[in-house]
């Protein structure tokens, strides 16, 4: 309808394929067909033409998300560190022992574990595929979720084998004084 | 100066059909491109984010591109 009004007469003379849908002449066509004789070609083509700018607008849209994420990375105000906490003491775990804490104070479960004599690592419990808390498998070097059989390398937290595809975060650890500190948390998963 | 013939409404009609399925293809693309971007964001690596962004500020742009096009057929 818009294209009639902004054409005009030159237009439908160009466009004269309005025809009713079944091809009969109009004076075939019922009543409320020749009282309101809809111009279908037309119709059509302006429905297509408005879909295009709707999409048009739903691609800028996309974009307009694509630059808040950019803006989120860029100004993103880094997380305050929080300050160093003992977890644990050297003696209190054997060579293979774990022990779960929360590092900072209200965090998921993180797990501590002890692989030799003065190494540790720690890591979030929480399975990166779908957040089963994973035990650690000391002897053969993984940590595994028992849940799809995930496994995971207890030196990195990298996934080896099973559904997870991204690592488990790493607790930063300090070993002074006969104790484990926790002292931060590497925030990137891939 | 050449002046364009104008083509019947048959034509611009295929035109459109097609540019309809270009747009949506690309805006597609770009939803892909939104949901993977976002994943590797949330998941801590920003090294994606600038091409991301880019890369989604070019499909716009053909959009806008095709929707010009659109309207030069219309007038």
């Amino acid at each position: 309808m818009i294209q009639k009004q902004r054409g005009g007469g030159d237009a439908r003379a160009l466009d004269s394929a309005t025809t009713p849908p079944d091809g009969r002449p109009m004076a075939e066509q019922p009543k409320w067909r020749r009282d309101f004789p809809i111009d279908w070609a037309q119709d059509e083509y302006v429905s297509r033409r408005e879909l295009v700018k709707f999409m048009v607008l739903t691609s800028a849209a996309f974009t307009a998300g694509q630059f808040w994420i950019l803006f989120e990375s860029v100004f993103r105000r880094p997380a305050a560190a929080a300050p160093g906490v003992a977890i644990a003491t050297v003696d209190e775990l054997p060579i293979g022992g774990a022990k779960t804490f929360t590092y900072p104070e209200g965090s998921t479960p993180r797990l501590l574990v002890r692989t030799g004599a003065a190494s540790f690592v720690a890591y979030d419990q929480q399975c990166t595929h779908l957040l089963c808390p994973v035990v650690p498998a000391v002897e053969l070097g993984r940590l595994h979720c028992p849940c799809h059989n995930g496994w995971f390398d207890l030196e990195t937290g990298r996934p080896v084998a099973g559904p997870p595809q991204r690592p488990l975060p790493r607790v930063l650890l300090d070993v002074r004084g006969g104790s484990v500190f926790a002292t931060g948390v590497e925030e990137s998963t891939t | 100066m050449i002046r364009r013939p104008r083509m019947v409404r048959s034509q611009r009609m295929t035109i459109v059909n097609a540019m309809l399925v270009f747009v949506a293809l690309i805006v597609i693309l770009q939803l892909w491109l939104l949901t993977a971007t976002m994943n590797a964001y949330l998941g801590g690596d920003t090294g994606t984010v600038v091409p991301a962004a880019l890369g989604s500020l070019a499909c716009l742009a053909l959009n806008a591109g095709l929707l010009w096009y659109l309207f030069d057929l219309d007038s």
